[in-house]
């Protein structure tokens, strides 16, 4: 039986444990909130930025630069993991590490060439053991203090140094879409050649008029489709941000409630050893009584 | 009179969303006024100034960098890099960013570096001229 005072020791270690858990998940409460506002606060751009490419999209014609149509080939596959650097956050990094292998292990079946971009240092720690040799890049420590689109300039730097070195075909970005603190969906989403739009977005909202463009269209792409980038690395990054957050809420809510139920067991099994000594101490003395 | 309904966005948030009467914007070709009914244009942006118009008043003022417009017959849509209001940039911040650019552009060691340098470097000289410009009106 353990005595008295190691029980003790226990629950105050569990205790502090879960303070700090509880700590933890307090400060993910309010950071989601901000994560979450922040990707709300996005959103206009994005949408105005969908606009202006349905637009050009529908008046261009010819085949455009290779960043809209591609390079005509889809030998070597260029695979974006956006996790985050930190962990204690549920199943969040390794979800998106898991979808990650799976794309990865079905282009190499299909004969291509892979290369993988890192964002996150929790992507790279957890794919090195598996497909080291293909990491080429790792961009950790984005989003501090907070996540500005900046950060986002620097990743579509980097890919648009690599694409125009001629060393990929096709870009892919996996990260964690947000849809609720407790339910984030992996998602597996196509970077460069951007997929064709959705045929609905016809040009209602003009009337059916056709724009002017100033410069001219081909000049506006070159300018628009970097940008376009960017901003689809943007949304990808606050959306995985919001995640993170999110499950970091879950994972913490949860380790303080276990928390909480480990203190109570210890608790109990102390005051039963308590007890148990206390009366055993009376049937010795009892014992003792009646022998005299 | 009909009034455009004008937005002006960053990447990050929405800056501003009104109904104006004119806004003056400052297109890579010149600069060009809008009002309710122009005709459908989309027009890459330099940096400068964009102003707003209530009445025949300039109401606000924005300092813009890059970017793209989006004009339709009833709205006016400006995509922004960076976009602030003109009176919470002083001519000294301009003139320390170009100075930092400057810096850059000797620092540079690759050519992609002196690329980005020398571009920092024209934005940082447009805004200052196009502050002078609008400070003295």
């Amino acid at each position: 039986m353990p005595s008295l005072k190691s029980f003790r020791l226990r629950i105050r270690s569990v205790q502090s444990t879960q303070k700090i858990t509880k700590a933890m998940k307090m400060v993910a409460a309010a950071k989601l909130r901000r994560a979450h506002e922040q990707a709300l606060a996005a959103r206009p751009y994005a949408e105005a930025m969908d606009k202006v490419l349905a637009a050009l999209g529908q008046s261009f014609k010819g085949t455009g630069p290779k960043l809209l149509a591609g390079t005509g080939s889809d030998k070597v596959q260029l695979l974006i993991v956006a996790t985050a650097d930190r962990g204690l956050c549920g199943a969040f990094n390794s979800s998106i590490v898991r979808e990650a292998r799976r794309v990865i292990r079905q282009m190499l079946a299909e004969g291509k060439a892979v290369k993988v971009l890192c964002i996150g240092r929790k992507a790279r720690d957890q794919l090195r053991r598996d497909f080291g040799s293909l990491i080429i890049d790792t961009i950790t420590d984005l989003g501090r203090p907070r996540l500005s689109f900046g950060d986002a300039q620097k990743v579509s730097a980097r890919v648009m140094e690599l694409f125009d070195a001629g060393e990929f075909d096709v870009a892919t970005v996996v990260f964690n879409r947000f849809k609720s603190a407790m339910t984030q969906v992996v998602t597996v989403q196509q970077l460069i050649p951007p997929p064709p739009p959705a045929q609905d977005s016809a040009p209602a909202t003009t009337g059916g008029a056709i724009y002017e463009f100033e410069p001219d269209e081909a000049d506006i792409l070159a300018d628009l489709l970097p940008r376009n980038l960017t901003v689809q690395i943007f949304r990808a990054l606050l959306e995985n941000a919001a995640s993170f957050y999110g499950s970091q809420m879950t994972a913490m809510d949860n380790a303080s409630r276990n928390a909480g139920e480990v203190i109570k067991k210890l608790t109990l099994q102390m005051n039963r050893s308590r007890q148990a000594s206390i009366t055993k101490e009376l049937i010795e003395i009892i014992s003792g009584a009646e022998a005299v | 009179m009909a009034k455009v309904s004008f937005r002006l966005v960053m990447p990050e948030r929405e800056l501003l969303a009104t109904e104006a009467d004119m806004v003056v914007v400052p297109g890579s070709e010149g600069d060009f006024g809008v009002l309710h009914g122009h005709a459908p244009l989309i027009s890459t942006v330099r940096p400068g100034v964009l102003e707003v118009l209530q009445g025949n008043k300039v109401e606000q003022r924005f300092l813009v960098v890059g970017g793209i417009a989006e004009v339709t017959a009833e709205r006016c849509t400006v995509l922004a890099d960076e976009a602030e209001p003109f009176e919470q940039v002083t001519a000294e911040q301009l003139a320390d960013r170009e100075r930092v650019a400057q810096e850059e552009l000797t620092d540079a060691a690759t050519d992609a570096e002196r690329a980005a340098a020398q571009k920092n470097l024209a934005i940082a000289k447009d805004l200052r001229r196009a502050q002078a410009y609008y400070a003295s009106r």
